[in-house]
């Protein structure tokens, strides 16, 4: 496994609602981030369709665009969503997972613009589109250390 | 789990009657596993979301996960405009675009809506959300949704 990857499994292991969801890391590398996203019922928004809430999509894609910050900074950095924007294409299929890509596409000191896609079969056609711009905060300084965690492994 | 097209109505129709919508809150699973509540005082509707361990996304602060705090602002802004358009089906969220404002801290938060434009096709919701004071928002978001 890559250190990039390792970092990024690191950082989705410490977030809670994440394993909550059962969110996993598919890929991770100088390209980008893809994470994935188990269908449940626990995640449904529509009890008649089965179709899963834009909320769950919302996490996902948070999620996917801030740790996609850990495939372009040399080592972890709290980076709070400043905004995210998403864009509903369609409504994803009941019973398959998602997928969530995201990359980084304009790394300043003070902010990281990320951009990204939601889908399930076929990446050319998108659930959603998604913007989020996220701020630095530089290295991060905290009492559990979480940043040594991430980039050491001992997540 | 699906629930029928009628049945769902049903449970529409009971809450706009009643002025409690707690069964339609009760009704959507992701609402419900993230424990939101609703309120209808008069001709407004306040939205509460308990703290709750699963919610928390940074361990360390510790904090909410800002896709928990979009998703009950989605989820608010929905209800509202069922609520208040007497709608028997669910809006469709067509886009979604939040602005954090403060870290959400593991505290009770709370939201309320403004719908700034309804059309026959399409609504426009704006959602503030909030912790301490509603003058001090930790986010505050606006989405559109497709109405028929």
């Amino acid at each position: 496994m890559s250190e990039i990857e390792l970092r990024a499994r690191n950082f989705l292991s410490v977030l809670r609602h994440c394993q909550h969801l059962q969110m996993t890391v598919e890929r991770a590398d100088e390209d980008g981030l893809v994470l994935r996203l188990p269908y449940s019922d626990q995640i449904v928004g529509n009890p008649v369709t089965g179709v899963i809430h834009g909320g769950a999509i919302t996490t996902l894609m948070d999620t996917c665009c801030g740790i996609s910050t850990v495939c372009y900074l040399p080592e972890f950095e709290i980076c709070p969503t400043l905004d995210l924007r998403i864009d509903y294409m369609h409504p994803a299929e009941p019973g398959k997972p998602i997928f969530g890509f995201a990359e980084c596409y304009r790394v300043t000191p003070t902010v990281i613009f990320t951009r990204g896609i939601a889908y399930q079969d076929d990446r050319e056609q998108p659930i959603a589109h998604v913007v989020g711009t996220f701020m630095r905060m530089g290295k991060a300084v905290d009492p559990a250390d979480l940043g040594k965690r991430i980039d050491q492994g001992d997540a | 789990m699906s629930l029928s097209e009628q049945q769902v109505q049903q449970i529409i129709t009971r809450s706009h009657e009643t002025g409690d919508y707690s069964a339609l809150v009760e009704l959507i699973p992701y609402a419900r596993m993230i424990g939101m509540q609703v309120t209808r005082l008069g001709n407004e509707a306040f939205f509460t979301l308990p703290r709750q361990d699963i919610n928390i996304g940074n361990p360390v602060l510790p904090a909410l996960h800002g896709g928990v705090i979009a998703g009950f602002m989605e989820q608010s802004a929905m209800l509202h405009l069922m609520m208040f358009m007497n709608s028997e089906v669910f809006p469709k969220i067509i886009d979604f675009s939040v602005d954090y404002l403060r870290a959400g801290l593991y505290r009770d938060t709370y939201a309320t809506c403004q719908v700034w434009r309804q059309g026959r096709r399409v609504g426009n919701v704006a959602i503030t959300a909030w912790q301490t004071h509603s003058s001090e928002p930790i986010a505050t978001a606006r989405a559109h949704f497709k109405l028929d």
